[in-house]
């Protein structure tokens, strides 16, 4: 195959897409928020049916974002998947049940003989709606605070506790995003149903919660960033030499400024898609806060990895540290699953022709009564 | 060095792997053919514009969706698996093995998933010219994702398209095409395939059977019938032949999976193919393994020899020959090749020595071997053998890989006949009127099942100790952890996927009691 770019180039070409990966994936776990409140959010079992399939219409779509996000790192940067997925077994496992869990909930929950019952898989919603961003936001705060594991000279990933990721949970600051993803998916997943289906009380009672839960994400978001921003962060030289920096991430929105007015622009959407739900009882919220997140947590993936960043550090051994150079694919997978790449707006394009073609009609009591499939 | 890990660990961590992956494997044959099946039905209701066609459709696409939501379930927890699980593995071929799954991804999955929401919900909201479209892209993508995958699986059997990188102590690809073209990728991928066809038709076939003995939904089981009759027979013909063709293919590549599953102990011109048997020990031992011999058998004389090589005159090698070596025939003893790995990763050894201690003249000139094609091809390629521990760990399980072949190729020809009875009766008329007939076709499903199961554990318990072969052996591929969390894992694991099948098939069973809905 021709040599058209160089390795450094793809590098950072394939950083780009598992950071938009990332923050699609963020975005679309509004299906997780909203799950996370059908009990709490639902007079009574209507409401439910209208709620779940609201969400039970986008579900697929955000499952197959995280296996896409996974294959495609698994391709990009191996050695993470290896280092990561191997050494922060426990982590990873509790993520994975909490989605196997869904993917059945949706289909079974109202289906004749179903055994275990409506409540079960309501409840396995709600424990995947609740677990699965938690969880997700606290693997990605890792890329921030390091994980304490070593690689020998085969690369291969010995982890310094017996804890296999669990104690990723002990550090505020990993709790802190894991709370912040699950409380801005919840507000996410409020300004959708507002969105998605035509019922006054439950938009005026989603409106109420988005209320709450956005100011604790608030919280929690601004806590993990100035932490972060004001903490050590790890730099690589170009020998690929890791060494402690004092406020690195905050360098690094200097160092590019250009990231750092996404970012703004990001964190401006949110804010405004909440403001103009609360405080106008706009029901197109979710068209700001839903870009806004993406560009929010996209420019936090690239701040992670670019500028001479490790993103995803080694706190017991710096020194093993994975950086987009040392834990890479070879220039040639990477150049091929470059062009494969190409495909991915003509992706979007089709995603986006077909749920257009089946989401014209909100969902509402009348439109449930005339559907044959039924969540 | 790559080191192996306790013993505990790595069963534990097979027996994971072999857990989900034949869970998914309950659900994804299935997928794939009723897809088809499905989508030819409503290309019926396209056409003719008939309700009973739109209600049949409607019947089969529900227990379409409800297998469906299991597959993806138990999907998902594989592909990480691959990380959380065999993270030696992952790092040691990621280069090549990462990039299919991620094509699966990007191409595949979301075909499958995008449409299938238009499928399920757009019978009101969408044309149905677009409706018909999305539910053939759907069948498509179910089958474009196997592909993928198989591709990946086909790359493990037979590694081609790569070099050895001693830098960062891993393989990388160098011929994306090769990979693709993989002649083991081809075979496995037809088979696969139509062998999910002919699965969903022998449960459509099966269902509809049942509907006629009760005597209810007479029209649809009969154009059911038709139409699975029809796929199912040409899906089987395939079925046998691609079949035929991977056993030729793993012949050249996988030698010795090909003589355990014909238990072909000791090689010879003009060797008899056994169509069935039943396997004892015969006392004797192949090093420290007991050898099989034939309590009964049916031959075919010389046509083992004939599948192989085209004429009985060609020598097949037995087991033996591949492990102690065969001077005569050009066969080289498994302990040569020991011997050989073991150089090649003294050499890997001395280049990484070479490195830490700076010494960059000695490491340039190890570094330069592994790109010298006489060192790849004779030292090399028998990478994996340095970490055996002797000959005989290559001999894979005997009886597992005897029975399981024997027992798909005997089903296979089994639902050849299935399907064209059915279909002859079916023609004359009078299928409803042959009670026997109709109950075959009910217990040929958990058959068909069985049949498909087999291949896979086949497949994968055939190619052992190798999970790369001739380069990596299992032991070396998994995660530096300990076995606790994996048995655990397995537990956990093991209870949900059970309960859950059980409350798909408890759905599925009252759905189909229930019948179609107007
Ligand atoms: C011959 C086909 C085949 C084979 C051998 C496998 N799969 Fe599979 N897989 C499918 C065919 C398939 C499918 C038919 O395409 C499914 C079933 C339901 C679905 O959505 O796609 C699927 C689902 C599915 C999903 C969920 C995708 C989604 O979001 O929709 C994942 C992650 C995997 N598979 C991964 C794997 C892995 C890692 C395998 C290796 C052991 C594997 N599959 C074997
Ligand atoms: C879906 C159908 C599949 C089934 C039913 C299946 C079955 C099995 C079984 C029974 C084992 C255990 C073998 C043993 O421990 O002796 C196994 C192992 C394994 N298979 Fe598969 N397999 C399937 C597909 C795949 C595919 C498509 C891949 C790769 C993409 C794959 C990769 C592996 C790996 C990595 C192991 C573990 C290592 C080993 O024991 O060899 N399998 N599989
Ligand atoms: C009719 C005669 C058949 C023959 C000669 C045959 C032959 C084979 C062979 C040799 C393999 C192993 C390939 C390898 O290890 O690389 C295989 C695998 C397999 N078989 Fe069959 N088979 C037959 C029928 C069936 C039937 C009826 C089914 C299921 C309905 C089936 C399903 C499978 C599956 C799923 C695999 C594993 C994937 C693959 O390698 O393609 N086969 N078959």
């Amino acid at each position: 195959m021709l040599t058209l770019v160089s390795h450094s180039f793809l590098q950072g070409y394939w950083w780009v897409i598992i950071s938009l990966l990332g923050a699609l994936l963020v975005f679309l776990m509004f299906v997780q928020g909203g799950q996370s409140m059908i009990f709490s959010i639902s007079r009574d079992e209507m409401h439910k049916t209208m709620v779940v399939n609201a969400l039970g219409h986008k579900w697929e779509f955000t499952f197959t974002t995280l296996v896409t996000f996974g294959g495609a790192f698994f391709a990009s940067f191996p050695l993470f998947y290896a280092t990561s997925f191997g050494g922060a077994y426990w982590l990873w496992i509790a993520i994975l049940f909490s989605f196997t869990i869904q993917a059945i909930a949706y289909e079974y929950r109202s289906k004749p003989a179903n055994v275990l019952g409506k409540k079960t898989f309501d409840v396995f919603l709600l424990v995947n709606g609740i677990f699965g961003p938690f969880l997700i936001g606290t693997a990605v705060a890792t890329f921030f605070t390091g994980s304490q594991f070593s690689l020998d000279h085969m690369n291969h990933v010995r982890w310094a506790n017996n804890w296999h990721g669990l104690e990723a949970l002990t550090d505020a600051r990993n709790l802190a995003l894991g709370l912040a993803v699950l409380f801005l998916v919840r507000s996410n997943g409020c300004m959708y149903i507002i969105n998605s289906v035509k019922d006054e009380d439950l938009a005026a009672k989603a409106g109420r919660k988005l209320m709450v839960n956005a100011v604790v994400f608030l919280v929690f978001f601004l806590f993990f960033l100035v932490s972060v921003l004001l903490s050590e962060g790890y730099a690589v030289d170009g020998d690929g030499k890791v060494t402690l920096e004092k406020y690195k991430y905050f360098q690094n929105f200097v160092q590019m400024p250009l990231v750092l007015v996404l970012f703004l622009a990001g964190v401006i959407g949110v804010l405004s898609g909440i403001i103009m739900t609360v405080f106008r009882r706009s029901r197109r919220g979710i068209w700001y806060s839903g870009p806004g997140t993406i560009l929010a947590v996209f420019s936090l993936f690239l701040i992670a990895g670019f500028s001479g960043t490790a993103f995803y550090p080694s706190s017991f051994d710096p020194g093993s540290s994975l950086t987009i150079r040392n834990a890479s694919s070879s220039r040639f997978t990477l150049q091929t699953m470059m062009y494969v790449s190409f495909i991915i707006p003509f992706v979007f394009w089709y995603i986006w022709y077909a749920w257009k073609s089946i989401s014209r009609k909100k969902i509402s009591e009348e439109e449930l009564s005339e559907e044959p499939h039924l969540y | 060095m790559i080191e192996t890990a306790d013993l505990s660990l790595v069963d534990w961590s097979r027996a994971q792997f072999a857990l989900t992956a034949m869970y998914h494997w309950i659900f994804v044959p299935l997928t794939l053919g009723l897809s088809f099946i499905v989508a030819m039905m409503e290309t019926v209701y396209y056409r003719t514009g008939k309700e009973e066609w739109k209600r049949m459709t409607r019947f089969w696409m529900t227990l379409f969706g409800i297998n469906f939501a299991i597959g993806v379930a138990t999907g998902i927890i594989l592909e990480f698996e691959f990380g959380t699980n065999w993270s030696n593995y992952s790092w040691f071929v990621g280069d090549i093995f990462g990039a299919p799954l991620a094509i699966e991804g990007i191409l595949a999955f979301f075909l499958e998933s995008t449409f299938v929401a238009v499928m399920f919900f757009g019978w009101n909201k969408v044309s149905r010219k677009f409706h018909l479209v999305s539910t053939w892209l759907v069948a498509i993508g179910a089958s474009l994702s196997a592909l993928w995958i198989l591709v990946a699986n086909a790359w493990m059997q037979n590694p081609v398209g790569m070099t050895f990188n001693p830098e960062t102590a891993r393989n990388e690809m160098t011929d994306f095409l090769a990979v693709l073209t993989n002649p083991v990728a081809i075979d496995t991928f037809l088979h696969t395939v139509t062998s999910g066809f002919l699965l969903a038709s022998v449960f459509v076939l099966g269902i509809s059977a049942w509907f006629l003995l009760k005597g209810r939904e007479e029209w649809m089981a009969g154009k059911s019938i038709l139409i699975a009759g029809i796929f199912g027979l040409a899906s089987s013909l395939i079925v046998a032949l691609t079949g035929d063709i991977s056993a030729r293919t793993l012949a050249h590549v996988q030698p010795l999976k090909f003589a355990a599953f014909e238990a072909h102990y000791s090689g010879k011109d003009n060797a008899g193919l056994v169509a069935a048997g039943i396997l004892k020990d015969s006392g004797q031992l192949t090093g420290d393994k007991a050898k099989k011999d034939f309590a009964v058998k049916v031959e075919i004389p010389g046509f083992l020899s004939v599948m192989t090589g085209g004429n009985r005159h060609v020598y097949v090698p037995g087991i033996e020959d591949l492990v102690y070596g065969n001077p005569d025939k050009g066969i080289m003893p498994v302990a040569e090749k020991m011997e050989r790995g073991r150089y090649a990763r003294d050499i890997l050894m001395d280049y990484k020595r070479a490195r830490k201690s700076n010494n960059a003249g000695e490491a340039e000139v190890l570094r330069g071997m592994f790109s010298d094609k006489n060192f790849i091809d004779d030292y090399f390629r028998y990478f994996g053998y340095a970490f055996l521990d002797k000959p005989e760990d290559v001999i894979p399980n005997v009886s597992v890989a005897f029975y399981t072949f024997h027992l798909m190729v005997m089903l296979g020809f089994f639902f050849i006949l299935l399907c064209a009875l059915a279909l002859f009766f079916h023609y004359r008329g009078s299928l409803q009127k042959q009670k026997w007939l109709l109950w075959m076709m009910m217990i040929s499903v958990p058959l068909a099942y069985i049949a498909s199961q087999s291949g896979w554990v086949l497949k994968e318990m055939g190619r052992q100790p190798w999970i790369i072969q001739d380069l990596m052996p299992v032991g070396t591929a998994v995660s530096n952890i300990n076995s606790g969390p994996v048995i655990v894992t397995f537990v956990l694991f093991a209870i949900l996927f059970t309960v859950l099948l059980i409350a798909e098939v408890s759905i599925m069973t009252k759905q189909i009691k229930t019948g179609p809905k107007n």
